[in-house]
């Protein structure tokens, strides 16, 4: 007989097997589903996992996908630590967006050497505005900021379509709801030469080392730790959880603000309506696919980006719908919260009484 | 006397822990049967076996001499085994008779069942209102709601887990009275608790359980408590040794003036005036029933929910009733908190990390926001050595700790902190009588060395064994402080139930 019995310990080998037991299950998943929808299943999976990267420009695509999720899994794992839950990063991301776009258009055709630092200020101070009305509603008045954030995604959202169909609207752009194309002063610098790959993706690397320090060596990390492992020891040792509420969505707002006008600044170069295929959802699945912790975000964040090209290849490659790219990312959380099960329990086989 | 209820040598394990060794117990008819040990000894396990909760691994149960097999609580009270367990439960918003009716098969709350309720109350001594509704009555009396609903069924054998634990003195008396009633009837009655002044008054019997195991079986009238004590804890205790007198002309450490504190977050309760000192070498005793304003007078004093006033609060002549706990900490206010696992310490992180949890200001273990990993393993260190604390090191989870280990650890980095107040709450609650011991020499040991400690407890014997002075709350009030000289039982048992409080201002 099958028996889950609880371990006297959590397993630290597990929670570092779990995710990649979950990605094992998860190919093997698509495998049987490829071969039931009538595919080879060993060539779909090759257009899936390594077609999209098998060259230079594919890797640094990867990288252009994984910076935005890296840089908001690594302030939304800040709060989820601590038990505080900001779930609206897309919104604090468009809102980074039409912040840091909107200063290089006000400034249009202006193309000085500061045009772009200030885009970068004005995003980051974007995602942080939009960050600030759930956290003050949390501690003002203790609403739920699950809610509140998550509304405020589609605030945003609607904000960004009214812009562009108005304010923000390329003048000589045929009605198109869509700003003019930013200035070469005002984008990116490209850091690989012949690709896409931006300086957005060195943030990204230099923020996972600065919220690994955060975390390890300061009185803020330990402090963020305790609320989310024990609030009442928080209490007791008197750290201030309004404090801590604020911080976490300043940081996370901040940093997905700076993810959106990093997109704005980077591969699309303009505003348009949709400024992101989601990632502001996709991060939550990253963050805890990381396991909350820095380094694992990165990796996660690379999986994750494999799975949006993998998805484009295998519909451009071997005919398969573009919805593979969701399947994978929800069977991947699917299995990752099962495995995670390993954690506290372990399974043992035992003769029926 | 006809045997009801028998253990056969019932073994149950969790894991790999023995919770029940090879149990044999007898319950008779018209006996009070009391079932004597320490938290952990493994009590609970035994209540559990009987009301068929928990089928033991090995050993067997029989009921009037006949094996029996329980299948769960229903069949243990088809049996006639009714048990009363330490946590009610009762629903707040209902009446008497309704929470009772839910107890029964095919009960309805209406008038006959109020009759059957006010005769039972009646002859039993429970004096119980059948319409009154449960949230508003006081733990004594949800504890008869309790008993009332046991006997509805008639039961042959009556378990009453820890049923004192809550009452006041006058209340215990009451209860002692109903259970020897039903005895007398010819119920037998198993009374788990680890107070010997009732078991010596109330029981026929008594079986001590030690670490899971029967250490003896024995008359307790015929046993001096010293003996029993002995049975339950395995070895001689040593008296802690005391401390000098407090010098008359002693500094004053705490000032409380006049603090109010109005019914709160997280279901605190109110405090109405509540004012009193404590002297530098003093141990100050604060007693009462559990759910008085001990937790608000915690919260109020430690800073977690600070006062309306700067005034009503003053440690070392500063005024501090609005400052947040750190910065009542680096004034010299040092806490143990009532809740070890969850407050006092973080079950999750190691013991390094914890001794940073209420130490960093104080001893500087966070220079400009960042940690010094090396002060506070350093500290952790220096708290294991010296409070004797047994784990399996630095890295040993706080969680890991028994319950006198972790206690030890949690009184040790509040004492090495050098406080000039420790405040204290329950700092001996549920840990074994080892540890109770070694944390009392400390406590003693600190006060002598001029601190002031103001000591939170529902154990009335050790206020009176350790305190200079005491004072009860009851319902968020103060009573005069007393010299613990002049404080009998019959007092304090009458200022704890509320009753003599305005006579002794």
């Amino acid at each position: 007989m099958l028996r889950i019995e609880p371990r006297p310990t959590p397993s630290r080998r597990m929670t570092l097997a779990a995710p990649l037991l979950a990605l094992a299950l998860t190919v093997a998943t698509g495998a049987t589903l490829f071969s039931a929808l009538g595919h080879d299943p060993g060539a779909a999976l090759y257009h899936f996992f390594v077609g999209p990267i098998s060259d230079r420009y594919g890797l640094a695509e990867m990288g252009v996908k994984a910076a935005p999720l890296i840089l908001i899994a690594l302030g939304l794992s800040l709060g989820f630590r601590a038990g505080i839950w900001n779930i609206g990063a897309e919104g604090q991301l468009i809102f980074g967006a039409i912040c840091g776009g909107g200063v290089a258009l006000a400034l249009y055709p202006y193309d000085g050497a500061w045009v772009l630092p200030l885009m970068l200020v004005a995003g980051v101070a974007g995602g942080m505005v939009w960050a600030a009305l759930p956290a003050l509603l949390r501690t003002w008045r203790n609403t739920s900021e699950i809610l509140t954030s998550l509304m405020m995604v589609y605030i945003a959202a609607l904000v960004l379509r009214l812009l562009m169909n108005d304010l923000l609207r390329d003048p000589d752009g045929f009605s198109f709801p869509e700003s003019r194309l930013l200035t070469n002063g005002a984008l990116l610098p490209i850091i690989l030469s012949e690709t896409r790959l931006h300086l957005g993706a060195a943030f990204a690397i230099a923020a996972a080392l600065l919220v690994w320090i955060l975390t390890r060596h300061t009185l803020i990390g330990f402090q963020i730790k305790v609320a989310g492992l024990a609030p009442n020891a928080a209490r007791y040792a008197g750290f201030d959880h309004n404090r801590l509420i604020w911080l976490t969505f300043m940081i996370s707002g901040g940093l997905a603000g700076l993810a959106g006008v990093g997109e704005v600044a980077g591969p699309i170069g303009q505003l348009v309506p949709v400024v992101s295929p989601g990632y502001g959802f996709t991060a939550i699945i990253v963050a805890f696919l990381g396991r909350l912790h820095p380094v694992g975000i990165v990796l996660a964040a690379l999986v994750i980006a494999l799975s949006y090209l993998g998805g484009e290849n295998a519909q451009i490659n071997a005919g398969l719908p573009l919805a593979v790219t969701g399947v994978f990312q929800g069977l991947l959380l699917f299995f990752l919260l099962a495995c995670d099960v390993l954690i506290q329990y372990r399974i043992r086989w035992r003769r029926a009484p | 006397m006809t045997e009801l209820l028998a253990l056969h040598r019932t073994t149950k394990r969790y894991g790999a822990v023995v919770a029940n060794a090879d149990i044999s117990l007898s319950l008779k008819a018209g006996e009070v049967h009391a079932l004597l040990g320490e938290n952990g000894a493994g009590k609970s396990t035994v209540v559990k076996t009987i009301c068929g909760l928990v089928e033991p691994d090995s050993g067997f149960l029989s009921w009037r001499g006949e094996r029996v097999i329980l299948t769960g609580p229903a069949d243990a009270r088809a049996k006639g085994i009714a048990v009363v367990f330490q946590h009610f439960s009762l629903f707040d918003a209902l009446t008497v008779a309704e929470n009772i009716a839910l107890g029964l098969d095919n009960g309805r709350a209406d008038s006959a069942l109020a009759d059957r309720i006010r005769d039972l109350a009646q002859r039993y001594g429970l004096a119980i209102d059948p319409s009154a509704v449960v949230g508003n009555l006081s733990v004594g009396e949800m504890q008869r709601v309790e008993i009332i609903r046991a006997l509805m069924q008639d039961p042959q054998l009556l378990v009453l887990d820890e049923p004192t634990s809550v009452l006041t003195p006058a209340e215990v008396e009451a209860l002692i009275r109903t259970l020897r009633l039903l005895a007398d009837e010819g119920r037998g009655i198993l009374y788990i608790s680890h107070k010997l002044g009732e078991i010596r008054q109330l029981c026929d019997r008594v079986t001590v359980l030690r670490s899971g195991k029967v250490v003896g079986e024995t008359d307790p009238k015929a046993s001096t408590p010293d003996q029993l004590a002995e049975m339950m804890i395995g070895q001689r205790l040593t008296a802690p040794s005391g401390k000098p007198p407090v010098n008359s002309d002693a500094r004053i450490l705490l000032e409380v003036e006049h603090l109010n504190a109005p019914a709160g977050p997280l279901g605190l309760s109110g405090l109405h005036d509540l004012t009193f000192t404590v002297l530098a070498g003093e141990i100050f005793g604060i007693a009462g029933v559990a759910g008085n304003g001990q937790k608000a007078l915690l919260a109020a004093l430690s800073g977690e929910f600070p006062v309306s006033s700067d005034s009503m609060i003053r440690l070392n002549g500063v005024a501090i009733g609005r400052m947040p706990p750190q910065a009542r900490r680096s004034r010299g206010l040092a806490y143990v908190p009532p809740d070890r696992l969850g407050t006092g310490a973080v079950p999750d992180l190691d013991l390094s990390e914890n001794a940073l949890l209420s130490a960093y200001r104080r001893l500087a273990m966070a220079a400009r926001g960042l940690l010094h990993p090396g002060k506070a393993s350093h500290f952790a260190q220096q708290i294991i050595r010296q409070f004797d604390v047994r784990s399996a090191g630095l890295s040993a989870r706080a969680g890991s700790l028994s319950g006198g280990n972790l206690q030890k650890f949690i009184v040790g980095r509040e004492m090495l902190q050098a406080p000039s107040l420790l405040l204290a709450a329950h700092p001996t609650w549920g840990v074994d009588a080892g540890a109770a011991a070694a944390i009392h020499q400390a406590l003693l040991d600190l006060a002598a060395s001029g601190a002031g400690i103001l000591l939170i407890s529902e154990d009335l014997d050790e206020l009176l064994a350790l305190a200079d002075r005491i004072a009860v709350i009851c319902d968020g009030r103060l009573s005069k402080p007393m010299a613990v000289a002049d404080a009998d039982a019959t007092t304090m048992g009458l200022l704890m139930a509320g009753e003599a409080v305005d006579a002794a201002h």
